[in-house]
């Protein structure tokens, strides 16, 4: 909402509140000033001056050197390319050190050599154009005599044009919250206003002479559905007289952002802005049958509205129509078939009220909200339709552009009860934690209408009567708000929340989270945040198998676009988008985690959320071993026991030889491995990518307690390194089961050094050689002890595994 | 006798104090000192002496003994300094040379921000909780007081899954509010973190998945001055002690009365610049009395009890307080932009 505040002094005198006070204490008030402008701003050093003396520039066939009193002692020399001008004319002129509006700065200078000591300006050069001014040249100056209104304010050479021009305003645009429909007007603000600085509120009641005559003899009006159009007031308007409005009906719509047109029209607007009613103003000789029907479209109708735009009507929305046809779309926009043309003369003018989500639903199905349909969206009061209705026909007679007739036409299909509630001052105070003296309670109320039916201001509980165009307020809760509002937000104490003491704290499993995060972040891994959704398409990135269970995502109706259209059911191309991203960005390597959530379907149409732990990277030193030592360090750090690692050649998005998943004991914690180079192919990645996919409940429910303090060995223990040939299908793991079985009770510690594949070894074996650790817990081990349990051990790798000693 | 000692002394001693190395040192000590030595050698000769003579010469030469040892220690110790002295200068670093490169991990930038918000919440004896995203309308929207028709509610705004509007994205962590009142015991005291969605195409301050913080406390006797007192520690905790706060009243379909809270501008102190757009004044939250509707839709006497709570965007939060000027950074998630923070 757009406020002028000079319209606004009208109804609440604030002359001597500066911008900035005011700006602050409506905000606090609650009406959020979001930016507040003087019209003039860019404007400076722009004065009326009369033209004494013109003559042609004497290098140019066009230009004019004109000599032109601006107040001083002597007329100023300034020249023009325009040619609307004569002697003695009154026009505008930019001084020397002069500002136009877009930062356009005038400074004297010389024209084909000849001094020129400022500009003369046409509106367009102001910034307004000649909707502002209808009887300004459209392409030369703005010649001061040609605009009546502009001459009654009797303007002299040297006078400030803002001044004259009435562009001297402060412009104050508010954010509206949706539940004050009744804000979006001048006088709805000035009410508020009024309650803010406690100053008296000046309404005036509007007042029709008439011309005789009965609109009731010339039109019918009839509502078909009540909870769509609750209201429908009309009044008619006869031998109209088409023109532009005078000057400040003009000024305060150009405050307001709303373009003057015509008379008629610019009073429907004007009115709209003054009470929040919104006005549609008909030819009625277009109306047909001299009938108004309120009913939603039939099948097949269409309407051209009146931006000239052609809509096809659906059942579900709301016209005014003739005997035959729509000749408006209900609170949106009238039809060109009714629109106000230069030799109208006879106007029916609708003050209405409708149903707001059917106006929003229509609107938004036809692609044009207006400054109606915003309004009447948020659902008005209809209390106020007659007298904005009367506003209208006032200002018809004020401004002489037509004669109204007797009677007003005012179908009410809905009744509505007024509002009552109880008051109780004591419940206000302790739910605001106050201590508002009850009195004091009921006169801040009073201070937005909300009142006693006698007008007292009692010590105790009492009902309330609350204004038809407060529809916000409808219980004991919306009262308090309205006391703290006036007594000050600012102005309640500041408590630390009181009552029973509460345990608080974070669960271990949100501890556990923030464990692992701390872990993947110490083995370089920066965390990342993807988008829950994805493209149906990413299964088939990574080759997801087509009759894979996690293909059923869900799958949002009406998404932005493809690519965010399902539930992800696996976190992978999520990871992989990321990985991809920053391999696209050049940068050399990148070591990713997220711990997000996935969204498997339910039978009940929601999801099983589990959080995944997903690892990605590429790039320098990582490799399958790099990622599985990333995995392992996690598992360790939770204390994860019984571990083991199988191949997985199944999973189609990973590496057949390069993936494997993770156990702790029978519980799968997840895989992890290298992509396979389909895949990251696929996504444009040419260089291996490693990820790890691990399920964050299995890891939770598979983590370790506090650990228990084993005793420091007090006995030296014996090493022993011992390589092995072996065929190459033997593997390492196998290898390490066998020597821990073979060692018994003395063994401490198996750690493979090296593998060694090439001269001496056969083709098809390879050699591995581990480390050793003996050591008894009660004595120092002799070599003999040592030697036995070797012997074992490579006894026992002959015979299983068919390795022997290198 | 008594030359010869006198003499293998003074040539001994000028030789070892002389000593370049400790090589050289050890050959002297052999020398002079060693069983084929020339002082040993010159006293082999002692049977020759006299009995008065004796234990003369013989206490010399012990003399002699013990002042040359004394003069290889010395020596020693000295070409052992000077040995270290040359080795350690041998060994100096350039200092200025790159440490080798440890490269931790960094948590994301807007869950840094997130994390200190909990801890805050955390020492004032809040919990932390988390639901379901994939939600029903009518924890999303009805039981919060958001009717029917309400243009939240529209396809336009908000991401369905079933035609009937049953089931969405929420697009606001307050349901969370309505399944902690209806499963948990009271007092509650929770703040509830989350992703939200709303149908928004991703430009420098949108994206169709955001986070938001819900907070909410529920006892008897909760009031409006609890909100206040508690949001002003919280934004003090998290912008500095200094920070000045204001409350404006507001609109949310679930509170009443409701506000927004304003931070002046950390970086005019209220004047007007670019940063709070010229009105001195920063938004950081929205916050109120929980509305006795939402209470009773829950179970809850709101008679007896009442709450209040907030919410407010994370990711403004996190460019803020990060000067980050575009949100796309957040979900880009480039290595060069968390390795920053």
């Amino acid at each position: 909402m757009i406020l002028s505040r000079k319209w606004l002094n009208e109804f609440v005198d604030l002359g001597d509140v500066s911008d900035k006070r005011f700006n602050d204490e409506m905000t606090l008030s609650g009406s959020k000033v979001e930016t507040i402008e003087r019209e003039d701003a860019e404007i400076k050093n722009v004065v009326v001056g009369r033209i004494v003396e013109m003559v042609r520039h004497e290098n140019s066939d066009h230009m004019w050197v004109c000599q032109i009193d601006v107040g001083r002692d002597a007329p100023i020399q300034v020249v023009t390319g325009a040619q609307n001008q004569k002697e003695g004319d009154l026009v505008i002129v930019a001084l020397d050190g002069a500002d136009l509006p877009g930062g356009k700065h005038i400074a004297a200078g010389k024209l084909r050599g000849v001094d020129s000591n400022g500009m003369c300006c046409s509106c367009q050069e102001l910034g307004m154009t000649e909707h502002d001014w209808p009887y300004a040249a459209a392409d030369g100056l703005f010649v001061l005599q040609t605009d009546p209104d502009v001459m009654a304010k009797d303007p002299k050479p040297g006078d400030d044009i803002c001044k004259v021009l009435g562009c001297d305003d402060s412009v104050v645009e508010f954010e509206i919250t949706p539940n004050r429909p009744d804000c979006l007007s001048v006088i709805g603000l000035a009410r508020e206003a009024s309650a803010t600085f406690g100053r008296p509120l000046r309404l005036h009641t509007p007042e029709v002479r008439g011309c005789g005559g009965s609109i009731a003899e010339l039109v019918d009006i009839e509502i078909e559905d009540g909870e769509l159009c609750p209201r429908y007031t009309a009044r008619m308007v006869k031998n109209v007289r088409i023109a532009p409005s005078p000057l400040w009906m003009r000024e305060r719509l150009r405050a307001s952002g709303v373009r003057p047109i015509n008379n008629i029209v610019d009073i429907t607007n004007y009115v709209m802005l003054e009470y929040g009613q919104p006005m549609h103003a008909f030819d009625f000789s277009c109306v047909e049958g001299g009938k108004i029907v309120v009913r939603t479209a039939r099948g097949g109708e269409t309407i051209q509205t009146l931006d000239g735009k052609d809509h096809a009507l659906t059942e579900n929305m709301l016209c005014i129509c003739d005997e035959h046809r729509p000749v408006c779309v209900a609170g949106v926009m009238g039809g060109a078939n009714s629109e106000i043309v230069g030799d109208t003369a006879m106007v029916l003018f609708e003050s209405a009220n409708f149903n707001g989500v059917s106006v929003r639903r229509t609107a938004a199905a036809l692609g044009m909200r207006t400054d109606a349909s915003s309004r009447y969206e948020k659902g008005l009061d209809p209390m106020n339709t007659i007298q904005a209705v009367e506003r209208a026909c006032e200002l018809v007679e004020l401004l002489g552009c037509g004669e109204v007739v007797d009677g007003v036409m005012d179908v009410i299909a809905k009744d509505q009860a007024p509002t009552v509630l109880r008051m109780e001052p004591d419940k206000v105070n302790a739910f605001l934690g106050t201590d508002i003296p009850a009195a004091e309670q009921y006169r801040l109320l009073a201070r937005v209408d909300i009142r006693t039916a006698d007008g007292s201001f009692p010590d105790g509980p009492a009902d309330v009567l609350v204004p038809s165009w407060r529809g916000d307020v409808r219980a004991l809760c919306d009262l308090a708000e309205e006391v703290a509002r006036f007594y000050g937000y600012n102005n309640i104490p500041d408590t630390l929340t009181r009552g029973e003491t509460t345990r608080g704290g974070f669960t271990d499993a949100q501890r556990f989270e923030r464990a692992v995060g701390a872990t993947c972040r110490a083995l370089g891994y920066d965390e990342i945040i993807t988008y829950s959704f994805i493209s149906p398409s990413y299964y088939d990135k990574i080759r997801m198998p087509s009759d894979s269970p996690l293909r059923r995502s869900l799958k949002i109706l009406n998404p932005l676009g493809e690519d965010t259209s399902v539930m992800r059911t696996t976190i992978l191309p999520s990871m992989l988008e990321i990985v991809t991203r920053n391999y696209n960005y050049r940068n050399q390597s990148a070591r990713l985690y997220e711990l997000g959530k996935i969204y498997l379907p339910r039978a009940d149409g929601l999801a099983d959320e589990p959080k995944v732990l997903a690892l990605g990277a590429y790039g320098d030193e990582i490799d399958f071993f790099s990622c599985k030592g990333a995995v392992e360090a996690i598992l360790r750090e939770a204390k994860i026991a019984d571990v083991r690692f199988e191949p997985r050649t199944d999973n189609t998005a990973y590496h057949p030889g390069r993936c494997a998943a993770v156990y702790a004991g029978e519980k799968a914690l997840g895989v992890f491995g290298q992509i396979h180079p389909l895949v990251s192919l696929g996504y444009g990645v040419e260089t291996e990518v490693y990820a790890a996919e691990l399920s964050f409940e299995a890891l939770w429910e598979a983590r370790g307690g506090k650990p228990e303090y084993v005793p420091l060995p007090k006995f030296p223990a014996a090493t022993r390194d011992i390589a092995v040939v072996c065929a190459e299908p033997v593997t390492v793991g196998a290898l390490e089961a066998c020597i821990r079985d073979a060692a018994g009770g003395l063994l401490r510690g198996v750690e493979l050094f090296d593998i060694y594949r090439g001269a001496g070894i056969l083709p098809g074996h390879k050699s591995v050689a581990f480390s050793l650790t003996l050591r008894a817990d009660d004595r120092s081990l002799t070599s003999e002890e040592a030697d036995a349990t070797m012997k074992r051990i490579v006894a026992d790798l002959e015979a299983k595994l068919d390795a022997h000693l290198r | 006798m008594r030359q010869q000692l006198e003499a293998i002394r003074a040539a001994a001693v000028a030789a070892m104090e002389s000593a370049a190395d400790t090589e050289a040192l050890e050959a002297l000590r052999v020398q002079y000192l060693g069983k084929k030595g020339e002082l040993t050698a010159v006293l082999k000769q002692m049977g020759k002496l006299s009995a008065e003579e004796r234990p003369v010469i013989g206490q010399l030469a012990n003399d002699i003994r013990a002042k040359l040892e004394g003069v290889i220690e010395k020596r020693a110790g000295e070409l052992a300094s000077r040995a270290l002295a040359a080795r350690l200068l041998a060994e100096t670093v350039d200092v200025t040379i790159p440490g080798e490169a440890r490269r931790l991990g960094r948590q994301h930038p807007m869950y840094q921000v997130l994390d200190e918000i909990k801890d805050i919440f955390i020492g004032l004896g809040f919990e932390v909780i988390e639901d379901r995203e994939v939600e029903l309308a009518e924890y999303n929207f009805t039981k919060l007081n958001v009717e029917e028709g309400h243009p939240a509610r529209e396809w336009s705004d908000t991401f369905y899954f079933t035609e009937d509007s049953s089931i969405l994205l929420r697009t606001q962590t307050s349901p969370m509010q309505i399944h902690a009142m209806e499963t948990r015991p009271l007092p509650i005291r929770m703040i509830a973190p989350g992703r939200v969605y709303r149908k928004d195409e991703v430009d420098a301050t949108h994206s169709p998945m955001f986070h938001q913080i819900e907070g909410m406390a529920i006892d008897k006797g909760i009031t409006m001055a609890d909100l206040k007192g508690t949001l002003n520690t919280v934004v003090k905790s998290l912008y500095g002690e200094d920070t000045v706060t204001r409350f404006r009243p507001h609109h949310f379909p679930f509170t009443e009365p409701s506000c927004e809270m304003d931070i002046q501008c950390y970086k005019c102190r209220g004047a007007g610049c670019p940063t709070c757009k010229g009105e001195g004044w920063i938004e950081v939250l929205g916050a109120g009395m929980i509305h006795p509707k939402v209470l009773e839709g829950c179970g809850i006497d709101s008679s007896v009890y009442s709450g209040w709570a907030f919410g407010f965007g994370l990711e403004r939060l996190a460019l803020g307080q990060y000067k980050i000027s575009d949100l796309r950074l957040i979900f880009e998630n480039d290595v060069r932009f968390l390795e920053q923070f």
